[in-house]
């Protein structure tokens, strides 16, 4: 396998601060602790000084315009970002509970990789049989028997609220299957290996008002057991799903607070112009 | 300069500016008919005009209409807009502050049905107390008015302090009507008129303290959160 590791190599954090036992904004205890994290797309500076507690098993939903680092700070996650050279990280975001710092160069990527799933703005399904996508994971973990693998594929597909639709054609192309049901796939194939972490890239974006209730309903349920970090340009999804939201704004985060207050009474200036239209 | 840009800006969508100025103007047309209607009650109970009191009673319709209307249009707007944060509270409060201007205005009919019955019999003493206690009412509800379109928070807080004052007036003058109906039992019909037209004004004052409180949250999103200087009006 290609070392996927990043170029440079500078982001040296090896000693992680000590973990804070909760989020200080929502007493959950936390997940991840982002701490002055930084990142270039070669000489571009992408995320600036990024700090931010996102609490365990609660939704947190990332807003911002275009081209403010909300989905940059998310791929960060499991460092997606290696797969170009030039690209740089700085600072650490920390993974609890054994407190590994993702983006340390000295971290291999494989393993926020195996820990944290991802799911993107366009169901992405392989072109193999509904079955076979959901077990993807599993097998390229080596998990290949019949009984453990049936097992899995059913329960993240209950999970993820397509197994009544499916269960008479789990062998049919992932393809027949709708745009919506495509990406409910999608996540039942990112549960499959049990992750930690949950990232949703847009996940709704290319889905009509039903399949979007339907994912929501999904990330609802979904957050009793994930930590779910959700990007969205749709600033009532991250209302109405959320518990946290995080405002960015030039690769800055500009405010990271309890949803009910960022949509009712924002602190900062630039959070609520956004928020009610006044941007731009 | 648009009234919601004085604390927010503008929207990019320039017809939802419009039609949260429409709001506001809405609001405020349903003000001045309050204080008209405050201004023309106690006159009519003062001066014993029967004819002004009952273009008081006539004119609570136009309050009503208008506070309809303000439904109408949060409703729209809330369906519409989905409005969030600044957006939401002064669309939220607008529906509160015209019910408290409803209010107000119903307090003002209650005068001048009041001042139709005292027209009848024989005037107890010169007005003294009421028309100075109606006279901070009603600049509490202008200033109120002001603080609202100017989105004064500051402002509203003073009148919000005021309210104190009418209190106090209404303290006193119970005392005196009680003291005059034990004197003479006879005229307790008049000066129980004449408690309920002090009692309706010290209501308007709380109206608009009411008010003052709705721009506070409408500004800063937070309720206040504090004491007054004295206690409350008796019952």
């Amino acid at each position: 396998m290609a070392d996927l590791r990043v170029n440079g190599g500078s982001a040296a954090v090896a000693t992680a601060p000590p973990r804070p036992t909760t989020s200080a904004k929502t007493g959950a205890p936390a997940k991840c602790d982002v701490q002055d994290l930084n990142f270039w797309y070669g000489s571009h500076q992408a995320l600036k000084d990024v700090n931010m507690t996102i609490p365990e098993r609660q939704v947190t939903a990332l807003i911002g315009p275009s081209g403010c680092g909300k989905s940059t700070f998310l791929r960060s996650f499991n460092r997606m970002h290696d797969l170009y050279p030039g690209n740089r990280y700085e600072g650490a975001i920390i993974l609890h509970p054994d407190d590994i710092n993702i983006v340390d160069s000295a971290t291999d990527p494989m393993i926020p990789r195996m820990r944290i799933g991802m799911v993107f703005q366009k169901p992405n399904p392989f072109p193999k049989s509904i079955y076979e996508n959901v077990a993807a994971g599993l097998r390229i973990r080596g998990i290949n028997r019949k009984s453990v693998v049936d097992e899995r594929v059913e329960l993240s597909l209950r999970q993820a609220a397509l197994w009544d639709e499916v269960k008479d054609r789990l062998h049919n192309s992932a393809y027949d299957l709708s745009g919506g049901q495509q990406q409910r796939l999608c996540i039942a194939r990112t549960l499959a290996p049990d992750p930690e972490v949950l990232l949703l890239d847009e996940p709704t974006s290319a889905l009509d008002p039903i399949a979007t209730s339907h994912i929501e309903e999904l990330v609802d349920e979904l957050k009793s057991k994930y930590t779910i970090v959700i990007v969205t340009h749709n600033m009532q999804q991250a209302a109405r799903i959320s518990q946290m939201t995080g405002f960015f704004h030039l690769g800055r985060l500009i405010e990271f607070s309890p949803t009910e207050e960022i949509f009712t009474n924002p602190k900062e200036k630039m959070t609520q112009d956004y928020i009610t239209g006044r941007y731009g | 300069m648009s009234e919601t840009a004085v604390v927010a800006g503008k929207h990019t969508v320039q017809s939802y500016d419009e039609e949260l100025e429409e709001l506001t103007g809405l609001i405020v047309q349903m003000g001045g008919v309050a204080e008209k209607q405050l201004a023309d009650a106690v006159e009519a109970l003062v001066e014993r005009n029967v004819d002004l009191a009952q273009q008081v009673i006539d004119r609570d319709r136009t309050v009503d209409e208008l506070e309809e209307q303000v439904d109408k249009k949060v409703i729209r707007l809330l369906a519409t807009r989905q409005p969030v944060a600044i957006d939401l509270r002064m669309i939220a409060m607008g529906l509160k502050v015209s019910n408290d201007l409803e209010r107000a205005s119903d307090y003002a009919a209650g005068i001048a049905k009041r001042a139709i019955r005292l027209a009848e019999q024989p005037q107890l003493k010169p007005f003294v107390t009421i028309p100075a206690m109606a006279q901070i009412c009603q600049q509490m509800l202008k200033d109120v008015l002001d603080a609202y379109v100017a989105r004064d928070a500051e402002k509203a807080m003073q009148v919000w302090d005021r309210d104190v004052e009418v209190d106090a007036f209404y303290n006193s003058l119970f005392r005196e009507l009680v003291t005059y109906m034990i004197e003479d039992p006879r005229r307790t019909q008049v000066c129980i008129d004449l408690m309920f037209c002090a009692k309706n004004l010290e209501r308007i004052g709380d109206h608009s303290t009411n008010i003052a409180e709705k721009i506070h949250y409408m500004i800063h999103g937070e309720q206040i959160n504090r004491q007054r200087a004295t206690g409350k009006a008796e019952d």
